[in-house]
């Protein structure tokens, strides 16, 4: 009896593994990222292309509201102050829609970073194309990048949300210290718990408008 | 193999008894696991029940919008083997700031934890290898079968059709109706 139970368990157990899985989209490391054009806090267009002596890029995704985006905050802050010089700058995208989250608005974004003075270019995905592209699915969400736009790391800033000083593993550090002696991270992917971006609602269906010709045979919808 | 289960059960009563710490939150009850193992052992002593858990937050919005589907899960599956288990990524230095006066305040009717695991790029693959971190996300468990959902459930039955599947007699069950999580408290 067992015996022929078991394996169809285990189909079953397959199945459920592998016949729902929603498998997250987005870059992995060692895909090449296209390049973006945002808009800054200071109302400039910023691309990756425009920072012309760098050797690569902290791309990480964060936001106004986030507790554990604002936990990061100060480490993103002093990331840029530590490797910008050597050629990492960080490039900062909030991804999510105020619509969802009044907060993470652009005219917030721009008053957040004026008071905690950020070093950075502070991005906005108004249009929500770039996040998907990477497959950034929370704050804050790291993406290193190589001089060519490959990706060299996704994952945390470090394994301590609370308590920076603690964090036994500081992963996008030892990451970009690999990669400036040539060096391939590793490890090159890390998880770590924060929000999920916020995605704008879906578009409403078009209304029926007037337009619609009068005689249609008697239907109506 | 009986003896590996009475080292389990002995491993698990010993975790139990020594480990992890339970509250009461005038009639809220929660337990806090300190580290994943606790919380795998909780998943283990389920056995056959269909385990429906669900990872939130106090400061995840969407989360708090989604937390009355879970209870109404927990309400319409009674008599189903589902069990609720509602547990949060607080962090254990705010248990009393924040923690317990939320719970204070919604009085939860489905089984409440607090996971103070700080190693979570090891925690949280043992969960899901298809989840990264981000919250809410929910996980059912029934046995060796698990189904992982990243993200809040729409409405009530988003969050019914998901867990379904893991029914035995669905026959049984009251006709699949709308009901938005944001309802209710």
């Amino acid at each position: 009896m067992k015996k022929t139970v078991f394996p169809s368990l285990l189909l079953a157990g397959v199945f459920l593994l592998f016949g729902s899985a929603t498998s997250p989209c987005g870059y992995a490391v060692g895909d090449q990222a296209e390049d973006f054009s945002l808009k800054s806090v200071n109302n400039k267009t910023v691309s990756l292309a425009d920072f012309k002596d760098a050797l690569g890029y902290i791309v990480v995704f964060t936001c106004n509201h986030c507790p554990y985006a604002q936990l990061y905050e100060q480490r993103i802050i002093d990331l840029h102050n530590k490797y910008a010089p050597k050629g990492f700058p960080v490039i900062a995208i909030n991804p999510n829609s105020p619509l969802i989250v009044e907060e993470d608005s652009f005219e917030e974004m721009q008053k957040r970073s004026k008071a905690y003075k950020y070093p950075f270019e502070y991005l906005f995905d108004e249009e929500q194309t770039v996040y998907p592209k990477f497959g950034a699915t929370r704050t804050p969400h790291v993406f290193l990048l190589d001089r060519n736009l490959i990706i060299r790391y996704i994952g945390a800033i470090d394994d301590n949300p609370e308590t920076p000083r603690s964090a036994k593993n500081r992963w996008v550090e030892k990451a970009v210290e690999a990669m400036l002696r040539g060096e391939k991270p590793n490890p090159d992917f890390t998880r770590a718990v924060g929000c999920t971006v916020k995605k704008k609602p879906d578009a409403a269906p078009v209304p029926v408008t007037a337009e619609k010709p009068a005689n249609e045979g008697g239907h109506r919808p | 193999m009986i003896a590996i289960r009475l080292n389990r059960l002995l491993l698990f009563l010993i975790v139990l008894v020594c480990c992890m710490s339970n509250y009461s939150a005038s009639a809220q009850s929660f337990t806090v696991y300190d580290s994943m193992p606790q919380l795998e052992s909780r998943i283990e002593n389920a056995k056959d029940t269909t385990l429906v858990i669900n990872f939130w937050a106090t400061w995840c919005k969407p989360c708090i919008e989604e937390l009355p589907c879970f209870e109404e899960l927990r309400e319409r599956y009674i008599g189903q083997n589902v069990l609720v288990i509602l547990v949060s990524l607080d962090f254990k230095s705010q248990l009393e700031k924040k923690f317990i006066p939320f719970l204070k305040e919604r009085q939860f009717k489905s089984e409440v934890a607090l996971l103070a695991d700080q190693d979570a790029n090891t925690w949280i693959p043992k969960i899901s290898a298809e989840w990264d971190g981000a919250i809410p996300a929910t996980v059912i468990i029934k046995g060796q079968q698990r189904k992982f959902n990243l993200g809040k459930f729409a409405n009530f039955t988003e969050l019914e059709t998901f867990v379904r599947p893991f029914l035995a007699d669905v026959s049984a069950l009251k006709d699949i109706s709308e009901y938005p999580c944001l309802t209710g408290k």
